[in-house]
């Protein structure tokens, strides 16, 4: 039984978030259930798979294994604001050009942790790129394409010629 | 037969000069899913709308003696407590048999289990509530009071008389049995210079798709229809079952599907669960979410596999084939899996053991028995891995026993490629194959040569690794043969229509489905190439019964095939209504002018004369300035079976590179091929794509995915912690290669090719296994998954 409410502030893609949650809600049911923010997505609900995987002050977590009342005073990020922001538009255009995707369930999650990995900057090897994606569970590429994606990016956004 | 590059080429249909066909176009509207923009079932929601959640019983096999819903009742947020026996008034069970499968048998099946439990996670009790939260908070208030009985799970045993009988009706727990015998196997057998013989076992698993089942039920009483948003590979089968068993008439549901998170066959199915929750919604007069969590995943969605099959193999020194012989042995949980049975996949592995070899002396036995397990039902490619990695292994067994080289093996004796049409030692029927140019291609892509000698190098270094190859034959395009003579409701066929819009762009609403895997793009080509407009005036409508023509949705492989073939002739009529309305505005006969790029050209010329927006106007706009008797058509719809032959098979090979580490048992993927011969190749980029993500379930069902049970019947590792899936870094680049062999069933000649990758990875991994552990003198591994204990076992290290 949840009896336990908690008001919460944050930030979400920008915009300032004032709600009562019920101290169990995970961040990623808050996202989806009470802001109707539906890019990420539910899993495995046990920090396995990765497709509820968002930032949160920047980093991105496990939105099934953080509470939304753990994100007081946070910036929290999802694929919707982040697809607005045309951040990653080098990268969403390269899973959409080499198809590194087929039903799309893992992609906001794994577009985010793709992300990262780029934002820290340099050309990965395809072995580092498969270990920095490695907790997202694809079930329909075998992966072979979001590594091609992911080092094309890498590769254009260095001024590498592939 | 194939294409090549031969000079000079011939011209068909698919060379017109806007063709899309064959060109690795990127997929339509891809960017709302990298957008986080699409629409999954379980991103639905409705007004009114409540949750349900299933109170499951933790024995694999009990009687229920009660049920005791009052502190549920009174929960916070808890709606209604409804039991199988209350929900039974609403909707009427169903058994999971198909006539053509003589004698198969399974027992009445009901939405929540009526008085008795037939597994671990079998549905008793619905709690209904606001949110599925409080839904799990009431399902915890349930009282219910279970009489374990006795458990029924080795299917070794499952037939003995000591066994219990799990339905007593049925007289004892044999779902159905098939036996084949075709040549003359004892002689082959006597004519061998040596037989080899073996076990294969091959662990449960199960699909394990990122977005778990998912449901809205929305019965209107209001209008008396029963809206259904469901994330299914077959809406209009979906229909008809819930109509049926409901009461209702087909007209009065519609199945909405929009984006699927994954199917891959597990969503094919019907699901307990799911009925109950359409009925629920009926009883309840609201729409009924169910989203199935993880470890409801786990114990509900479908398991696949679980075979052991003892086999032979017969072989002469020279290398030919002389005989084979299987017995599967296959167990299936308490009830056979309506509506497509879960005798399919057994019947499938005798139907392609010995496949795409020439030695037809085989004699085969299927036994698929009840246990008190999950359910166990057809999962992407359908009893493929089974016979491909059963004949692969007993290939290349043999091979190592009379000393000859895998491939070589092959060659001597994989059907020639003039030889077609031809058939397989089970009575198959083979329009065209190609295993030996897919063989050369593979041998050619993959450098065999080289990698022997590197192979040979590494393993002086204390190295070893190990290549593998499996060759199979995969059936796609599936007939009526499959589930219609079988008295299933499933369609065969597919329909397109075809409408030109007012602004001279493409409406096509189609029976088959997108699961992701580009059907949607598949179609969009199909009738853009056939109509003659640019891939972006084409919008694709699916996955709506309300307003798609009837089909069969999207699985074995048909949505190119079946649902290509339908859209390209569909694209092909409404460009004859087109022009009829175009010559009436030029004052041309018809035959002399063609759509090319989105205008009405001359043939031949392609001198512009009128834009297809323009025809649109006069049509729809102005038809009092056409000619009296003129009314413009300007839809068009056509339906597609394949009738020849009763599936298209297809075929090609595999070969996994690997090492395996003799310290620790890991083995460690380093590259893989796939050469496959889909027939015309619409979308290579696509095909390619389909046979990576197969590849790659069959390695999981290789190495990592197993659902284990203990003897009574618990599943030990639900969750996806405990349950290993292949992950990105495990897996080896995948090399995708391919031999073109058209059928001649259709006009654009495309077979499936979703299957290929998941047939042959078991097969060429295991192969690739025993190849490296040769020189060590392990005992040949055979029993799937690969685990690194396993391997230490066979090297003697535990």
């Amino acid at each position: 039984m949840s009896d336990l409410r908690c008001d919460i502030s944050m930030t979400v893609n920008g915009e300032a978030v004032h709600e009562t949650v019920d101290a169990r809600q995970t961040l990623v049911d808050f996202l989806r259930e009470q802001l109707v923010l539906t890019g990420s997505h539910v899993g495995c609900e046990h920090g396995v798979c990765g497709a509820c995987t968002v930032r949160v002050n920047g980093l991105i977590v496990r939105g099934c294994l953080m509470l939304a009342a753990q994100c007081e005073g946070a910036k929290v990020e999802t694929i919707e604001g982040v697809s607005d922001t045309g951040e990653i538009a080098d990268l969403q255009d390269a899973f959409e050009r080499r198809n590194a995707l087929q039903c799309g369930f893992c992609t906001p999650g794994m577009l985010l942790t793709a992300q990262e990995l780029l934002a820290s900057g340099g050309v990965p090897s395809r072995e580092k790129i498969r270990e920095h994606i490695s907790g997202n569970y694809c079930r329909c590429t075998g992966y072979h394409a979001i590594v091609d994606a992911i080092e094309a990016v890498a590769q254009a956004r260095n001024g590498v010629k592939p | 037969m194939k294409i090549v590059d031969d000079s000079p080429p011939i011209l068909t249909a698919l060379d017109r000069p806007n063709s899309y066909i064959g060109r690795a176009v990127p997929r339509p509207n891809i960017a709302r899913l990298t957008q986080g923009r699409a629409q999954y079932v379980s991103d639905v929601t409705l007004p009114r709308m409540a949750h349900v959640a299933f109170v499951r019983s933790p024995h694999a096999h009990a009687k229920i003696n009660s049920i005791d819903a009052a502190a549920a009742k009174k929960a916070p947020g808890v709606i209604a407590v409804v039991t199988g026996a209350e929900l039974s008034k609403m909707i009427t069970p169903w058994v999971g048999v198909l006539t053509h499968l003589k004698g198969i048998k399974s027992a009445p099946q009901h939405a929540i289990a009526v008085d008795r439990a037939c597994w671990a996670g079998e549905a008793v009790c619905a709690v209904v509530a606001r949110t599925r939260a409080e839904a799990e908070d009431g399902c915890e208030l349930v009282q219910i009071d279970y009489e374990e009985l006795a458990a029924v799970t080795d299917p070794e045993t499952a037939l003995d008389p000591a066994t219990p009988v799990i339905h007593p009706s049925l007289g004892d727990n044999l779902t159905f049995e098939r036996v084949h015998v075709a040549g003359d196997p004892d002689k082959g057998f006597a004519e061998a210079d040596e037989v080899i013989e073996t076990t294969f076992v091959f662990g449960r698993h199960t699909g394990v798709t990122n977005e778990p089942r998912s449901i809205v039920a929305d019965w209107n009483p209001g209008d008396q229809r029963m809206t259904v948003y469901q994330g299914t590979q077959a809406p209009h089968m979906m229909q008809n079952l819930f109509a049926k068993h409901l009461g209702l008439q087909e007209h009065q549901v519609r199945v909405i599907t929009k984006d699927v998170g994954g199917s891959f066959g597990i969503k094919v199915h019907t699901y307990a669960d799911e009925m109950a929750a359409v009925a629920l919604s009926k009883l309840l007069r609201r729409p009924i979410k169910f989203v199935a969590d993880r470890i409801e995943s786990f114990v509900t969605d479908i398991h696949a596999r679980d075979h052991r099959v003892k086999a032979r193999i017969g072989i002469k020194n020279d290398g030919s084939i002389t005989a084979w012989e299987i017995d599967d042995l296959t167990g299936i949980g308490p009830y056979s899996v309506y509506p497509r049975t879960s005798g399919i996949e057994a019947n499938q592995v005798v139907n392609l053991t010995g496949g795409p070899y020439t030695c037809g002396n085989y004699k085969a036995r299927a036994r698929v028995v009840f246990q008190n397990k999950n359910v166990m039902c057809q999962y992407r490619a359908v009893g493929h891995p089974i016979a491909t990695a059963v004949t692969e292994g007993l290939v290349e067994l043999a091979a190592a026993k009379i000393g000859m080289d895998p491939l070589e093996i092959r060659r001597r004796n994989l059907i020639p490629d003039d030889a077609h049409p031809s058939q397989g030692p089970s009575g198959i029927k083979y329009e065209a194959l190609s295993n030996h140019e897919a063989l050369a291609h593979l041998d050619a892509m993959m450098n065999y040569a080289g990698l022997r000698a590197e192979q040979e190098r590494l393993r002086k270094q204390g190295i070893y690794r190990g290549i593998g190859f499996a060759s199979f034959v995969e059936v796609t395009n599936p007939s009526a043969a499959f589930y219609g003579v079988g008295g299933a409701r499933i369609s065969a066929q597919d329909g397109a229509t075809v409408r030109l819009d007012s602004t001279g762009a493409i409406f096509c609403h189609i029976g088959v489905s997108e699961q992701g895997q580009g059907a949607e793009a598949v179609v969009a080509q199909c009738v853009a190439s056939s109509f003659g407009v640019p891939m972006d005036k084409v919008r694709v409508i699916m996955g709506d019964t309300d307003n798609t023509p009837y089909g069969g949705g999207t699985w074995a492989s048909r949505a190119a095939g079946i649902g290509g073939e339908a859209a390209w002739q569909a694209g092909k009529a409404l460009r004859q209504n087109v022009l009829a309305v175009a010559g009436s505005i030029l004052q041309a006969k018809p035959e002399t002018l063609d759509i090319s790029n989105g205008v009405v050209v001359d043939k031949g010329s392609n001198t512009e004369r009128i834009g297809l927006d323009e025809v649109a106007r006069i049509a729809y706009f102005r038809p009092d300035t056409l000619p009296a008797g003129v009314q413009a058509e300007l839809v068009a719809t056509r339906h597609y079976v394949p009738r020849q032959w009763a599936f298209s098979f297809t075929n090609g090979i595999q070969a996994s590179w690997l090492e395996v580490d003799t310290d620790s048992g890991f083995v460690t993927l380093l590259k893989h091929w796939c050469v496959e011969d889909c027939g015309t190749v619409i979308n290579p980029q696509l095909v390619d794509e389909q046979v990576r993500g197969g590849v790659v379930q069959g390695i999981g069902a290789a190495l990592f995915e197993h659902c284990q049970y203990d003897a009574r019947g618990q599943l030990l590792n639900g969750n996806m912690a405990d349950y290993l899936v292949p992950m990105a870094v495990e897996m080896p680049d995948i090399e995708v290669g391919h031999v073109v062999t058209p059928t001649a069933d259709s006009e654009l000649g495309a077979k499936g090719a979703g299957e290929a990758g998941t047939a042959g990875a078991p097969g060429s991994v295991m192969n690739a296994i025993n190849d490296a552990l040769r020189p060590l003198g392990a005992v040949p591994l055979t029993d799937m998954p690969f685990t690194p204990d396993k391997i230490l076992r066979a090297l003697g290290k535990v």
